[in-house]
């Protein structure tokens, strides 16, 4: 009898399709920690305008003044609401890294992807001129650009997705050269797919784990990034409340009014380590992901 | 017989190695890896411990030394070496024990030599831990000795190399070296020969029977391989899902298995020397936590009755010193198919053909002038050993790699090199199917999906493709239900299955099979060879075989080319060549292949 | 000595890469879309004067020879005279750049064998409470940007909660940084915590890997004392890769002086850049990218040269 004519036989137990990262990270508890600061922090930057009792720049009192009647925190150095300057302080920032983030990831991705499949001489040329780029302290090259144009909105995006996009190029293409050496890829190969379908289609989906954590490690550090050339006076509009900026403007009276330092330094702590956390729950979860393949 | 031999041996005689009732946990859910492990290796005696991967076997060698890996746990039983409890040692206790009176082998010397440190710092402190002879003078007396026993030199330019300087054979000889170097009671051999070519399986093979008789160690022998077993051992053990299922003398296990999954394993193993081809067997052996209550092969098994089922038969005594955990245990052997099969070969009418074909790397030349033709119908195997370039001619042929000249025809079509520049009927013309099913398989993909593929490429309706993919997944002896499910549902076998289906589903003229059994289990592989002939059978496949694995080639193949340093030193029918080769490199590779045949003959 | 052919070598691609950064970087800093000599002169200026100023500063000359002649005087020690000052650049930026190299040093001083430390010990207590915690403390301090972690610093030690220490350093360019020592504590300590929980985090991965290696456990079965396995079959293993980490933070921290300098009033390149991108000063931003890149080079020379040094295997592939 040969084995084409026996009735197959199926798995006593059939086994379950592994969990998507998602539901691997969610189960541990520094995963949830994170997305609840997240949400939070993400809220009050979204929200905050709207529910702000001053406008941003309103003159209210004396400057750098605790106990001011009709503000729940005091005024700041220039004598601005403080709590009303934070509400308005978050969104700006958060949009920026949002889509500076997701334009540098999705450079960073590409360029990541296409160089572990094509190998040789077209994966040195691209990894080589990243290179240079990681040369540059992320921070300085940001200043440089943003010296040479002007502090706008679409620029400071642009210098952080240059900024990100070397490193999460690297990241993807370490992830998807382990991925192109599976003989599925080649096996794409011999049935003559289209090379970007072969990115798309075979790698990509191999790739997501690794693309989620670095999206959220990436979401960090531009959060912290555009906050950071923020504080150092940077941002499109001077004027315009900002929690980078806030510290730089009041930390010099913080025994005064230690809120208008405290607050803008404390919702920028709590919401890169939201996010963090966040990325190290997924990564743990990739961890454990990749480790059951490599067991079977 | 000098001296220390006879030290050797009266060390032996105090005890070997006896487990008894050993049970390991998964420290995180309590279920069991191994237990009811009972074992006696007399001193001077090999044990060999079989069974497929995932049975144990490494969790009961590692406990003799008193090891578990981490996340098990090592929780009922006693192992007694030379007459020492080792699981009711402290930890400096355990430390004399280890590499003392009981060494370990491990399967993998690339990975178990330290990158960072030279060979001969690596050799030294093992008879350092254990103040070896007690002066430094003697230490080095015997490290040159134990160099010379497995045949390395012993100066001190080999002993400054990294272990990245020395060969795959070479390291497992350092490998043996540690182990014997102070003398041990008690071997355990972890699959020590597994990745290496087979001519350096027997030295090493040669090595480990010269030194376990010559010393009276008792040694367990753990590994895949019967024929190895066979060859090397004088007792074995087997194993099925943490559990010993049967234990005998070599003769008796392999001429009268007791246990149906003894036979199964028996008649799954290809054999130089056979004359009868091999039975497969579907379905995997349950993991820890899944193992059933009763017997954990009743599943698969067809004798299986109610009382199997209820619980782990108790050992029943078949002849002098061999006992089956079977209700059913009897001697007796599945009756097997004769050898090859019918041919469905049509001579004449060649399917492929690889004229003057030389391949290089990066402009170093590894295939040389290779030419070969294959029939419709026929199964052509290409064999060697690891570098032989049979792969790299396999990778030719498929357009996977690039490097090569020479002409490969496909009916009347000669192909271009690269898959990507031939037509899309001759890329689907020539499907093939890689070593590890692991790796083939896009995970995030269904297997339906996967199948799918090349008939979306061919153009074929959606309709003719579903059935097609039906039609496909019940060809390979699996069910349509399949094609729903993602690649890490399933078992090895299972997925190898769905990578041929991928194969078949444009109906190919040619198959290259590139080491497509090298990844699995014995009995998996026999259902796979099994798999193959039905399909030669029914469909008039061409396919080209590519294998290291020289026994197997009886079993599936028509014809054979050998290949050598990417040259073909020989070339015929499978038959002839394996029974009467005419060229010393296929005699000498032939003679090195351990066989259970000739072992019991 | 095939180890002394290996630094040439790479001493030598790294030179280039230096000379590739330099024309990136004049490149980019001529795109600057002012005119340099208006800017010193203001807008008052008279034609004259403005044309007298740029042939002064060769602007006037083609590109390339304006590039050699940067280059030229590079090469021999000359980096041009600001535009702002009007000082020259090795005057008014190397006192600078001596400060921050010592803090940049202090940093990685302090915080390369904590975190090396941490990150081993983590590993031994694999899922142990101190792994746990100290996993959770570094990666809560590695999620900050350096401002935050040294802004809540400040408020924690030297204002609203105590008052060790000064909330800013009084240190005077040109005298050396050691001389308001107080005042290095906190901008040393925001750059180590900023970096420590990287490094701490890459040698727990190493150790761990290599604590599962099949080595580990094959020292272990041949009966070595715990000792020697983790510092003679473990330890070495394991800090290979940590080369490159550090040499990465090192180069990120030649950024992240930029923030803590302008946040404690350090007295270094870092507020310098600030200043000079303001100001447009290009000679000056002109030469301490040059010095930035040039750190990133050296040290990444220097782990490679440590990777090669600590493997074997690649040791002995040197030819």
């Amino acid at each position: 009898m040969s084995a084409a004519a026996t009735p197959a036989v199926t798995t006593a137990a059939m086994d379950e399709h592994r969990p998507s990262i998602w539901r691997a990270a969610l189960r541990m508890g520094r995963t949830r920690v994170g997305i609840v600061l997240t949400l939070l922090l993400a809220g009050v930057a979204l929200v905050g305008p709207y529910v702000a009792p001053f406008g941003p720049t309103d003159f209210v009192d004396m400057p750098s003044t605790r106990d001011v009647p009709g503000t729940l925190l005091g005024t700041d150095y220039f004598g601005q609401d403080v709590w009303s300057r934070f509400l308005h302080g978050g969104r700006q920032i958060l949009l920026l890294a949002l889509v500076a983030t997701a334009l540098g990831l999705v450079l960073g991705a590409s360029l990541g992807m296409y160089a572990a499949y094509r190998r040789g001489r077209a994966d040195e040329a691209i990894m080589r001129s990243l290179d240079v780029i990681l040369s540059f302290p992320q921070v300085l090259l940001s200043l440089v650009v943003i010296a040479m144009f002007g502090p706008s909105s679409w620029l400071i995006v642009l210098t952080v997705a240059l900024s990100t996009t070397p490193r999460a190029a690297r990241i993807i293409r370490g992830a998807a050269i382990s991925v192109v050496e599976r003989d599925f890829v080649l096996a794409a190969d011999a049935l003559g797919e289209s090379r970007p379908r072969i990115v798309v289609a075979e790698i990509l989906p191999n790739v997501t784990a690794a693309l989620l954590v670095e999206a959220n490690l990436r979401l960090t550090y531009a959060i912290g990034l555009i906050a950071s050339l923020a504080f150092l006076g940077f941002t499109p509009n001077p004027n315009a409340a900002n929690w980078g900026l806030m510290v730089q403007e009041n930390r010099l009276s913080l025994a005064e009014q230690p809120w208008g330092t405290l607050l803008p330094t404390l919702a920028i702590a709590l919401l890169t380590i939201g996010t963090g956390l966040i990325g190290d729950g997924l990564s743990r979860a990739a961890a454990g992901i990749d480790r059951g393949r490599a067991q079977d | 017989m000098s001296a220390t031999s006879t030290e050797g041996r009266r060390d032996g005689v105090a005890g070997g190695l006896v487990i008894e009732g050993l049970r390991v946990d998964v420290e995180a859910t309590g279920h069991d890896v191994v237990d009811e492990v009972s074992l006696a290796v007399p001193a001077g005696r090999v044990l060999g411990l079989v069974g497929e991967s995932g049975s144990g076997k490494t969790t009961v060698g590692l406990a003799v030394l008193g090891h578990a890996r981490r996340g098990v746990r090592i929780v009922g039983g006693t192992v007694r070496c030379a007459g020492i409890d080792v699981l009711g040692l402290d930890d400096a206790g355990r430390r004399s024990l280890r590499g003392g009176r009981v060494s370990y082998v491990p399967q993998d010397p690339a990975s178990a030599l330290n990158p960072a440190l030279r060979i001969g710092v690596q050799l030294r402190e093992v008879l350092e831990a254990h103040d070896f002879g007690g002066s430094s003078a003697a230490r080095e007396a015997r490290l040159a000795e134990m160099m010379a026993e497995v045949l390395l030199p012993g100066d001190a330019g080999y002993l400054a190399r990294y272990p990245h300087q020395l060969s795959g054979g070479q390291q497992q000889r350092v490998g043996l070296a540690m182990a014997f170097a102070c003398r041990p009671s008690v071997l355990v051999l972890d699959e020590p020969t597994t990745g290496l070519d087979v001519s350096t399986q027997a030295h090493v093979l040669a090595t480990v029977r010269d030194l376990t008789r010559r010393h009276g160690v008792a040694a367990l022998y753990i590994t895949h391989d019967l024929a190895v077993v066979a060859d090397l051992a004088d007792d074995v053990a087997v194993m099925y899902a943490g559990r010993i299922v049967e234990r005998g003398t070599v003769r008796e296990i392999f001429a009268a298995p007791a246990h149906p999954y003894t036979r199964h394993l028996v008649a799954a193993a290809p054999d130089i020397a056979g004359r009868e081809g091999l039975v497969g067997l579907v379905g995997r052996a349950p993991a820890p936590g899944r193992r059933p209550a009763g017997c954990a092969f009743a599943p698969r098994c067809t004798l299986a009755t109610d009382a199997c089922r209820a619980a782990f038969p108790a050992a029943v005594r078949v002849a002098e010193g061999h006992e089956a955990r079977c209700v059913h245990a009897r001697p007796a052997t599945l009756s097997r198919p004769p050898l090859g099969g019918a041919s469905a070969r049509e001579e004449g009418n060649v399917t492929l053909r690889v004229e003057g074909l030389s391949a290089s790397y990066t402009g170093v030349r590894v295939v040389h002038d290779v030419s070969f033709d294959v029939s419709r119908g026929e199964c052509l195997a290409i064999v060697g050993e690891s570098g032989s370039g049979k792969t790299t001619v396999s990778r030719c042929i498929g357009g996977l790699h690039k490097e090569w000249v020479g002409t490969v025809t496909l009916g009347w079509a000669v192909l271009a090199r690269d898959a990507r520049a031939r037509a899309l009927q001759q890329r689907l013309g020539i499907q093939y199917v890689f070593q590890n099913p692991y790796g083939s398989l896009n995970p995030r993909r269904t297997v339906g999906a996967t199948i799918r593929r090349p008939l979306v490429l061919a153009g074929v309706d959606d309709a003719t493709a579903d059935r097609t993919v039906a039609e496909t997944l019940e060809r390979v002896a699996l069910t349509a239900s399949y094609a729903n499910r993602y690649p890490d549902q399933l078992s090895g076998g299972e997925r190898q299955r769905v990578a041929i289906a991928r194969a078949l589903a444009h109906r190919p003229d040619v198959l290259v099979c590139d080491e497509i059994t090298s990844a699995l289990d014995v009995v998996v592989q026999a259902a796979i060879v099994e798999l193959l002939a039905s399909l030669r059978r029914d469909l008039g496949l061409s396919m080209l075989f590519v294998t290291h694995n020289l026994p197997l080639v009886r079993s599936i193949a028509d014809s054979v080319v050998v290949m050598s340093e990417g040259r073909i030193v020989e070339r015929g029918s499978a038959a002839s060549v394996i029974d009467a080769p005419r060229e010393d490199y296929t005699r000498r590779l032939i003679a090195d292949t351990p066989s259970i045949v000739r072992a019991l003959a | 000595m095939p180890i002394v052919k290996f630094v040439a070598r790479r001493s030598l691609y790294g030179l280039v890469s230096l000379v590739v950064v330099s024309l990136l970087i004049f490149l980019v800093t001529q795109a600057f879309p002012s005119d340099p000599a208006e800017r010193i002169l203001g807008r008052e200026a008279t034609p004259e004067s403005l044309e007298a100023l740029r042939e002064q500063f060769g602007l006037n000359d083609p590109l390339h020879e304006q590039y050699l002649g940067w280059l030229g005087g590079i090469l021999t020690g000359d980096f041009g005279t600001s535009y702002a000052t009007q000082v020259r650049v090795s005057e008014y930026i190397g006192p600078r750049v001596g400060n921050s190299l010592f803090l940049l040093l202090l940093g990685a001083v302090a915080s390369i064998p904590v975190s090396i430390a941490i990150g081993a010990y983590a590993a031994l207590r694999r899922d142990r409470a101190f792994d746990t915690g100290s996993s959770l403390v570094s990666l809560v301090l590695a999620a900050m940007p350096e401002f935050v972690v040294g802004t809540l610093l400040v408020v924690l030690l030297a204002t609203n909660v105590a008052q060790w220490l000064p909330a800013v350093t009084y240190l005077e360019v040109g005298s050396p940084p050691w001389s308001d020592w107080p005042g290095l504590v906190l901008p040393v300590a925001t750059l180590v915590i900023s970096v420590a929980p990287y490094v701490a985090r890459v040698m727990r991965a190493s150790m761990i890997e290599v604590l599962e290696s099949d080595y580990v456990e094959m020292a272990r079965l041949k009966g070595m004392p715990e000792r020697v396995v983790l510092w003679r079959h473990g330890f070495p293993n394991a800090v290979g890769p940590i080369f490159q980490v550090v040499a990465l933070n090192l180069a990120y921290l030649a950024g992240g002086v930029v923030v803590v300098e302008r946040l404690f009033n350090f007295p270094g390149i870092g507020s310098a850049i600030a200043d000079s991108v303001v100001a447009r000063d290009l000679p000056v931003i002109q030469f301490l990218a040059l010095i930035i890149a040039a750190v990133y080079v050296l040290t990444n020379l220097l782990a490679d040269l440590g990777t090669v040094l600590v493997t074997p295997r690649l040791r002995t592939r040197l030819r």
